[in-house]
């Protein structure tokens, strides 16, 4: 029986209505408990106590992270980790290998790190990657959005042999969530070309986003997957897109029910824009808030600017291969067969232009806009707006009109004056930021034992040398970032894994897949898939296949699912 | 008596499926060095060397020199190319230099042929302690 | 007698996933789908006359039977006494054991370099610097209406590539070609060579005439799928080609830069380059162009012949032109079974994909200084360990005289000129035939390997024989160089 005992701490755990007050928090092997008798004591007085911090969409592992690192070894050069008795050595500023992704994201506080994009035919991949990712859980999602089974079963309106493939394909792929990014335009990107919008049919498969959007709803509905489908819209990236990110989210409005979030749309800074082209570019954060204010069957995120060098990468080949048309800079393209695409490029986000400038605008604009913190969770979908190492900074922004004031004086002139940042007051508190890195993260999940310090909960904890009674936070907005950059404690699954913001302790992490529990026989489907299957890949339905215990530490969760035999 | 006529070329060196099945038979098997030790010559070329394809040849770079089979290329003609497959052989003739970056030169090398008639091609333990004064397993 | 399906091959970077093996008591007595070279390996490789089946440790000067632990021992005083080993090899392990691996020059503070460093590293030096538009093997075999394959010779270094994933494969928007084939070589060579064509997939001889005049063939226009080689000299693959181009040695770069102007609709004011004629260079161009999907599969013809990795600059920045008029992809044929591994654990865990330096506690990076070809030129090294390579017949000679002159420790089930001269020799399983693993196929995807049979008791798996390695280092550092 291990115990620990986090002593007089301002906790801040919204799930559990806790603002800020003095309390504290029991650990007993591994979770939260009413109380111990023994044990070590932390005294967290003056500090500032909060669940682990959760990160719904980070690129942190598998073949397009590391086509990434390959890719930019000028990132590596100037960012290097020693190895010590206690780590492993790496590299990496927008694109850190895999220990060292670990390790930064522990010494923040964090506990638990989805990857958005995984291609299935490489799963294996990102769970390779993932095991040698310490400190955290993670999870990954599929990308289904393109895939031929999908969009040939959605076609056919035939949604229960839709359910049972991606029941399927989350235990083929040990997956967490269904990922859609530029729903149906990976599929034309195959032969080079895109869709329009969310109407223009998908070459060769007679089928519209639209409709793929609506269909793995419905069948994220029927299986009940912890988290709702997770969706990069078409046409990110682009001038007057907010259109058709209003139409996404409208598109499912009446799939809704019980006023419970349906659809995550993710780094929606990239897909809040207005205007006609480049030229006439402006924010649309009003119109996409006022949407969102109004509505209860989305979720956020807001892939936040930081200006930087980064590495951007998704699985948007054609918004890829844009942006490589736009910088001249080095390209990446990497189709995968019956799946998906991808797409790397490096990046500079710079102060002085125009666009970015204004996106750094917009990303705090649905932030600050948006009036209930539980629609939009903060990212900065690392690394395509910047690295999760600026999650301090961009909590800053946040909680300060002032830090935002002084970027603000140093950003491009017509930003300045046109963007509506200059005239939003909102700061958020530090209940709001729980909320925003952890609570609201993990309640968008699904994971019940994550995001909150309720009894039963798993014991990530974090605990920062920050003091909100005596220190006007928005007034001092270094002390914020400093605060968050090196947490006091991380304490994953009651271990103290971090002190100082220096590990002190590796640990594994779990890596989460979701289980789907049903009446039916969902495997009704696996015979004429393993027919299809043959002529679809170039690998054999066996060989595709993650096994269990592929890699250490897959921990299954389970749905239920409402399929009807 | 015969005078030892030179043939300047271009040599290539790289894998042949010989060289990918023999190689599964063990790298000190006959078949190794049968289809290893061996260069590929054209026709025209074999013929100014005053050699019959099947008799030994010495190839010679700036880099060392090396006694192998001369074979008949077979496909297309190739008038001043010539075929090494990988291997220890090829190896005392390629060009070390990296150039800076980790990769010698493989492939393109200028080389003299020289027919051999008398000499043999050195089996692999013999050349393995010629080359490294060291005793092989 | 079993059969086990779905077989991964641990040959070449094909993968092929799909052979089938029969086995008779812990013996491999029948292998099907696999290409001669495979077949060879499934059937040979536990030949004794080859392969290692006792540790051995030199004594006096004569390698000698030792024990495992004492064989494990005398490695880990080695390594943990060296001030710079390098650890070579990798391309022919398990994920797993490069895992290890790389852990273990961490430890030791040395450099971990990977075969890729003498073959496709040039191609990774350029990648680094341009990019790559590229794709998965099945985006090929669904869309690919044109395949060039440019310096390299599939047919003999990948025999089941064209197949299963190019001209003669079958795809959702392609057929395959092989029909087509079989008609031009019935026109060409009558009836009697048609058997023998068929057994292509065999490896036993094919041969078409030579196209005497560079022109393309009438029949070209009216191939779905059109195949193109363009080599130095005529491969078998150039005979199973639509069309055959040859270059002159050392000038792919100016053809591939012809090509780029071409493609970019300006004019050429000469009438050859590189030894082809300017008008078929114009031709092909429009081939290029007028496909819907084309694809360069590159060999180490381009990484190993002068420019070296300014060959491939030129390739895929052709590769990039090509994109803005129709959709191209550009792939290396990659070499051994899991050297695509190799780069991708190593990238993971280090950032850098070969040629990764410890000597600072930390990843460094630098080809041409901390590439194992370079650092044994400059006789910078005082220790290797070779796994499951053989760089003493592949290095060039001065390099492989470095390395022999160090204490050398070696890691392989085979016999080689590297395991014969090594100072201590650990035999070990095979990987996808006694021990499973993951390897990563030429496009990267990921597959696993089987375990068919059991090892000799003696031969443990390279992961396992690490391990001990690495534990003995840590325990001899620990207590200050005594074990
Ligand atoms: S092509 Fe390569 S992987 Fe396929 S069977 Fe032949 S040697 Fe094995
Ligand atoms: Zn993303």
């Amino acid at each position: 029986m291990k115990e620990l005992l986090i002593k007089n701490g301002f906790v801040y755990d919204p799930l559990n209505k806790i603002d800020g007050e003095t309390m504290d928090i029991a650990v007993r092997d591994g979770k939260i408990v009413e109380e111990v008798k023994k044990g070590k004591t932390i005294d967290a007085s003056g500090m500032v106590v909060m669940p682990g911090g959760v990160d719904i969409h980070s690129h942190i592992a598998g073949a397009k992270v590391n086509s990434g690192r390959l890719l930019r070894p000028e990132d590596h050069y100037k960012d290097v980790e020693l190895k010590t008795v206690l780590t492993r050595s790496g590299v990496g500023y927008s694109i850190p290998s895999t220990f060292t992704t670990g390790y930064r994201y522990s010494r923040m506080g964090w506990t638990t790190v989805m990857e958005p994009a995984m291609p299935p035919l490489k799963a294996k991949h990102t769970h390779e990657e993932l095991n040698d990712t310490p400190m955290v859980d993670k999870g990954a999602y599929p990308l289904l959005g393109s895939n031929w089974f999908v969009l040939e079963y959605l076609r056919a309106k035939m949604y229960g042999e839709c359910a049972a493939f991606v029941a399927w394909m989350m235990n083929a792929t040990k997956g967490y969530a269904i990922k859609l990014v530029n729903p149906g335009g990976l599929e034309a990107w195959g032969f080079g070309r895109n869709v329009r919008d969310i109407d223009d049919p998908v070459p060769n498969f007679d089928i519209t986003p639209r409709e793929i959007i609506q269909g793995l709803c419905k069948v994220n509905q029927i299986l009940n997957l912890p988290h709702t489908i997770h969706v990069h819209i078409n046409n990110l990236g682009k001038p007057g897109n907010y259109v058709t990110t209003l139409e996404t989210m409208r598109c499912v409005e009446n799939l809704a029910t019980d006023n419970k979030p349906i659809m995550h749309l993710t780094h929606c800074q990239f897909s809040a824009f207005a205007g006609e082209d480049w030229r006439t570019f402006k924010s649309a954060s009003e119109e996409i808030a006022e949407y969102v204010n109004s509505h209860s069957h989305v979720t956020l995120d807001m892939g936040q600017i930081v200006f930087t060098n980064t590495t951007t990468m998704t699985a948007d080949g054609p918004f890829q291969f844009t942006l490589y048309q736009i910088t001249g800079n080095k390209w990446v393209n990497n189709d995968v067969e019956t799946e998906t695409s991808s797409g790397i490029v490096p990046f500079q986000y710079k102060r002085k232009n125009y666009v970015h400038a204004t996106q750094w605008t917009i990303g705090l604009e649905l932030a600050l806009q948006i009036k209930d913190p539980w629609k939009i969770l903060l990212t900065t979908d690392h690394p395509n707006a910047g690295p999760f190492t600026a999650y301090p900074k961009v909590i800053t922004w946040l909680m300060s009109r002032k830090a935002r004031d002084d970027v603000m004086k140093k950003v491009n002139k017509k930003t300045r004056r046109k963007a509506p940042l200059s005239a939003i007051d909102r700061e958020y508190s530090l209940y709001e930021i729980a909320i925003a890195t952890r609570a609201g993260q993990a309640k968008a999940l699904g994971l019940e034992s994550k995001g909150h310090l309720g009894v039963g909960a798993d014991a990530d904890i974090s605990v920062y040398n920050l003091d909100p009674k005596k220190t006007n936070l928005a007034d001092n907005p270094e002390a914020i970032t400093k605060a968050f950059k090196k947490a006091a404690y991380t304490i994953k699954d009651g271990e103290i894994v971090v002190r100082d913001g220096e590990v002190v302790n590796s640990v594994n992490g779990r890596t989460y897949w979701v289980k789907v529990e049903t009446q039916a026989n969902l495997f009704e489907i696996e015979p004429e898939l393993k027919r299809a299957f043959e002529k679809y890949y170039t690998v054999k339905y066996e060989n595709y296949l993650v096994p269990q215990n592929f890699s250490a530490h897959q921990t299954p969760v389970t749905a239920k699912a409402r399929i009807k035999s | 008596m015969l005078i030892m006529s030179k043939v300047k070329v271009i040599l290539l060196t790289g894998r042949t499926i010989d060289q990918g099945v023999s190689k599964e038979h063990g790298k000190l098997s006959k078949e190794y060095q049968e289809k290893v030790a061996i260069c590929e010559v054209d026709s025209s070329d074999l013929k100014n060397l005053t050699v019959i394809k099947g008799l030994n040849i010495k190839v010679i770079t700036r880099f060392g020199s090396v006694v192998v089979k001369a074979i008949k290329s077979s496909r297309g003609s190739h008038p001043g190319i010539a075929y090494m497959p990988y291997g220890l052989w090829a190896n005392i003739v390629v060009d070390p230099h990296t150039h800076g970056i980790g990769m010698p030169s493989f492939k393109g090398i200028p080389a003299e042929l020289e027919a051999a008639p008398s000499e043999n091609v050195t089996p692999i333990p013999v050349l393995l302690e010629e080359t490294f004064r060291k005793k092989p397993q | 007698m079993t059969l086990v399906k779905n077989v991964t091959c641990p040959i070449c970077g094909t993968l092929c996933d799909d052979l089938e093996v029969e086995v008779e008591e812990n013996s491999i007595v029948d292998v099907r789908n696999a290409c001669a070279i495979g077949e060879a390996k499934f059937l040979n490789f536990t030949d004794p006359k080859h392969r290692n089946l006792k540790p051995l440790v030199r004594k006096g000067g004569e390698l000698t039977e030792v024990s495992l632990d004492e064989a494990v021992e005398r490695s880990a005083q080695i390594l943990a006494h060296a001030q710079y080993p390098i650890l070579y090899g990798w391309s022919c392990t398990s994920c797993q054991a490069i895992r290890v691996g790389i852990e273990l020059a961490e430890e030791v503070g040395g450099v971990i370099d990977n075969t890729s460093t003498v073959c496709h590293g040039p191609s990774i030096l350029s990648i680094q610097s341009v990019g790559i538009p590229t794709c998965t093997l099945g985006q090929v075999r669904h869309r690919a209406d044109l395949v060039v394959y440019w310096a390299s010779d599939p047919y003999s270094a990948h025999p089941r590539h064209i197949e299963r994933y190019t001209s003669f494969s079958d795809g959702r928007f392609q057929e395959s070609e092989w029909e087509h084939y079989v008609t031009r070589l019935r026109g060409v060579l009558g009836k009697k060579r048609l058997s023998r064509a068929s057994a292509r997939i065999s490896m036993r001889e094919v041969s078409i005439p030579p196209i005497a005049d560079p022109k393309l063939p009438p029949e070209f226009e009216t191939e779905k799928r059109k195949l193109i080689v363009v080599d130095v000299r005529k491969t078998r693959s150039a005979e199973i080609a639509d069309f055959f181009i040859q270059v002159e040695p050392n000038r792919d770069f100016e053809l591939l830069q012809a090509l780029r102007l071409l493609v970019k609709d300006e004019e050429l004011e000469v009438d050859k380059v590189a030894g082809v004629p300017v008008d078929l260079l114009e031709e092909f161009a429009d081939i290029l162009i007028s496909c819907n999907f084309g694809i360069f599969f590159f060999g180490v013809g381009l990484t190993m012949s002068s420019g070296k990795h300014r060959n491939i600059d030129a390739a895929i920045a052709l590769t990039k032109d090509l994109n803005y008029r129709t959709k191209f992809a550009i792939m290396p044929m990659r070499g051994h079974f899991n050297v695509a591994g190799a780069n991708i654990v190593s990238t993971w865990q280090t950032g850098y994909p070969f040629a990764v330096d410890f000597s600072h506690g930390y990843p460094r990076y630098n080809p041409g200084e901390t590439s194992a070809v370079d650092i044994l030129q400059r006789d910078e090294s005082d220790a290797s360990l070779i796994i499951a390579s053989d760089p003493v017949s592949n290095f060039p000679r001065n390099a492989a005289q470095n390395l022999v002159k160090n204490p050398m420790i070696t890691i392989d089930p085979v016999v080689s000129p590297t395991t014969m001269m090594a100072d201590v020799v650990i035999p070990s399983a095979f990987v996808g035939i006694e021990v499973e693993g993951t390897a990563y196929r030429m496009d990267c995807v990921p597959l696993p390997m089987k375990k068919i049979v059991e090892p000799p008791k003696i031969c443990l798996p390279d992961e396992e024989i690490l391990r001990r390695i690495l534990l003995q280092v840590r325990q001899i550092r620990q207590t200050g160089g005594k074990a």
